[in-house]
């Protein structure tokens, strides 16, 4: 209630009203300028509204373009769309094509990344809005932000040379000593790097950065009398955060880590490079291998030469379009309309 | 329970900015003190003071003492978080936690101190609320987002919060200066009542309102924006409005300006 309040106070209405009717008491001046506001305010609208169609049509067609395209492959095709682990399309005229391991490695590294970037992400933001010294704050969060400059193609070769062979023994202990947890069972490859945990780990580190400033910024805006409610209450800086940054600034957290999820979902070369290729079905561990929609794709886009096979490859992408949209948009409505990240 | 606050010679900067200057006052306990004065005077700057919450701008410190029964809040020892437990503060925008249910913004300082005895938790805001007069209104939708009341209702809320840990002084700063006049009387005969426990110290714009509520009333001036402000004169309340000693306080209460 109270923030909405806040946010209206300094908007325009209140500065308009009394314009409005002193300027009608003057009705010569009214006429002369008339015409040429009212064109400039007509082409505006044009543009205005023109651009915004045409970004609602441009998605509208990527999603038409995509469907025409997979719509006769998936006539064609032998195996169950949603249930075959295969995805096979080397014989045009015998298409085999299921989504089922690509949608299980693309969430299962999705969200492993997700669960590990969250509370990072939550840390940094904190620290940056209510521990950091001003000068350290500015430079800091700049550092976080350039994580996000960085191309994916150096993150894939980082995580397949560097963080690949680092991470290793901590896959190892965990298979050992946890194994009989699904997750952490043996799976598909016989080696435990390259894995959906390695690949996780690689996508955390990619998200992180827009997790971090969509929250920071969200835990920067806690209104200043909600903050001093709770520091007259005496309460200490943690204190202050549990009880009016954390409240003020959950939605636009969930929602920036809906986001962070939505980029994990689509990243296509780094996890090329570091995630395994495997010949066997995914088995629900975080040491399986495989492709995920955007890696399978992106593996296989020099033979798009026959239209039929290359249609298999593009109902993946019609599926991976339709789950980043859907995570998205969940991340719109958790955060009401309150980020635009 | 309540204190008496002595302040003695206190001088208060803002970095290089000299806000106010040289005060020197006495509250007694269970009375109502009252701050008046035109914008930029100090007066809020000298409520924020007794519970240290202008130590939230950066570069504000203090001079001189601030005693709470003796003590110096200012001490080197004294932690700021400690002081403000003591003390209740009650703000010109409503501010409950807009979230937390009505039930957890009463007691919200009294978990901060560590009480977690439910029982005691709900005698306590039941009490609060009773004494804040607002019970009656809300004891129905204890449960429900405090941010969901009316703005005379949150004030009250936020009186309720505020005597939940039993201060030993409540300040208001500006506490009605949002609200509606009926909300006002309300929030007005609930001062009545709380002196008859508290040190209450509440700064006012509106000194029809200071001549209702208060006991003792200090007018603070200042001679030019940029200059500090300054405590002008500091007396009974009925003396103030009547037969001030000073030309500026006369001046100010008859609306010859400010």
């Amino acid at each position: 209630m109270s923030e909405r309040i806040e946010q209206r106070a300094p908007g325009s209405e209140g500065e308009e009203d009394p314009i409005v009717p002193s300027s009608s008491p003057v009705p010569e001046s009214t006429p002369r300028r008339a015409p040429s506001s009212r064109r400039g305010e007509s082409v505006f609208r044009f543009l205005a509204s023109g651009s915004g169609v045409l970004v609602v049509a441009a998605i509208a067609l990527i999603g038409l373009f995509l469907l025409i395209q997979a719509v006769p492959s998936l006539m064609a095709n032998n195996a169950n769309f949603f249930t075959s682990p295969e995805f096979s399309t080397g014989d045009a005229n015998n298409l085999s094509f299921g989504i089922r391991d690509l949608f299980l490695v693309t969430v299962f590294s999705s969200v492993f990344a997700l669960v590990l970037a969250m509370p990072v992400a939550l840390g940094v933001a904190l620290f940056l809005t209510n521990y950091a010294p001003k000068q350290l704050s500015r430079p800091f969060a700049y550092v976080v932000d350039l994580l996000a400059a960085v191309p994916s193609i150096i993150y894939g070769l980082w995580g397949i040379l560097v963080l690949a062979p680092a991470i290793e023994p901590i896959a190892r202990w965990l298979n050992t000593n946890l194994g009989w947890i699904f997750l952490f069972r043996t799976g598909n490859l016989p080696v435990l790097s390259g894995t959906i945990f390695t690949g996780g780990v690689v996508l955390a580190v990619m998200i992180l950065p827009i997790i971090t400033a969509v929250s920071r910024e969200v835990f920067a805006q806690t209104p200043r009398f909600q903050i001093e409610a709770a520091k007259a209450l005496g309460a200490t800086r943690w204190e202050v955060i549990r009880m009016a940054t954390l409240p003020y600034g959950r939605s636009g957290y969930i929602a920036g880590s809906m986001l962070g999820l939505g980029r994990a979902l689509g990243e296509t070369i780094a996890v090329l490079i570091v995630i395994r290729a495997s010949t066997s079905p995914m088995t629900f561990s975080l040491f399986d291998g495989g492709y995920t929609f955007a890696s399978l794709i992106a593996s296989a886009a020099s033979e798009f030469s026959q239209p039929l096979p290359t249609g298999a490859y593009i109902s993946a992408g019609l599926v991976l379009f339709v789950l980043t949209f859907v995570v998205n948009a969940l991340a719109r409505v958790i955060a009401g309309g309150k980020v635009n990240g | 329970m309540a204190k008496r606050i002595d302040l003695k010679d206190v001088d208060i900067y803002y970095g290089a900015f000299h806000a106010v200057q040289n005060v020197n006052l006495t509250v007694i306990p269970r009375s109502v003190t009252a701050f008046i004065g035109p914008s930029g005077c100090g007066k809020s700057t000298v409520l924020r003071t007794l519970n240290r919450m202008h130590e939230e701008i950066a570069g504000a410190r203090v001079e001189g003492e601030i005693l709470l029964d003796g003590e110096n809040i200012y001490d080197r020892g004294t932690d700021a978080v400690a002081v403000r437990r003591t003390i209740g503060m009650v703000f010109q925008m409503p501010n409950p936690f807009p979230t937390m249910s009505v039930r957890d913004n009463v007691v919200a300082g009294l978990k901060l101190q560590g009480v977690r005895d439910k029982k005691k938790l709900d005698e306590v805001c039941e009490a609060s609320l009773r004494g804040a007069n607002l019970w009656k209104e809300v004891k129905d939708r204890l449960d429900k987002p405090g941010g969901g009341l009316s703005g005379g209702q949150q004030q009250r809320l936020c009186i309720a919060r505020a005597i939940a840990v039993q201060p030993d002084v409540l300040l208001m700063d500006e506490p009605c200066s949002a609200l509606d006049p009926i909300s006002t009387l309300a929030i007005e005969d609930l001062i009545a009542d709380l002196k008859k426990e508290y040190t209450i110290v509440i700064v006012t714009h509106n000194m029809q309102q200071a001549a209702r509520v208060s006991d003792q009333t200090g007018f603070f001036n200042l001679e030019a924006t940029g200059k500090p402000g300054h405590l002008v004169e500091i007396d009974d309340t009925e003396k103030i409005f009547s037969n001030p000693t000073q030309q500026a306080t006369e001046d100010y209460i008859s609306g010859r300006f400010g």
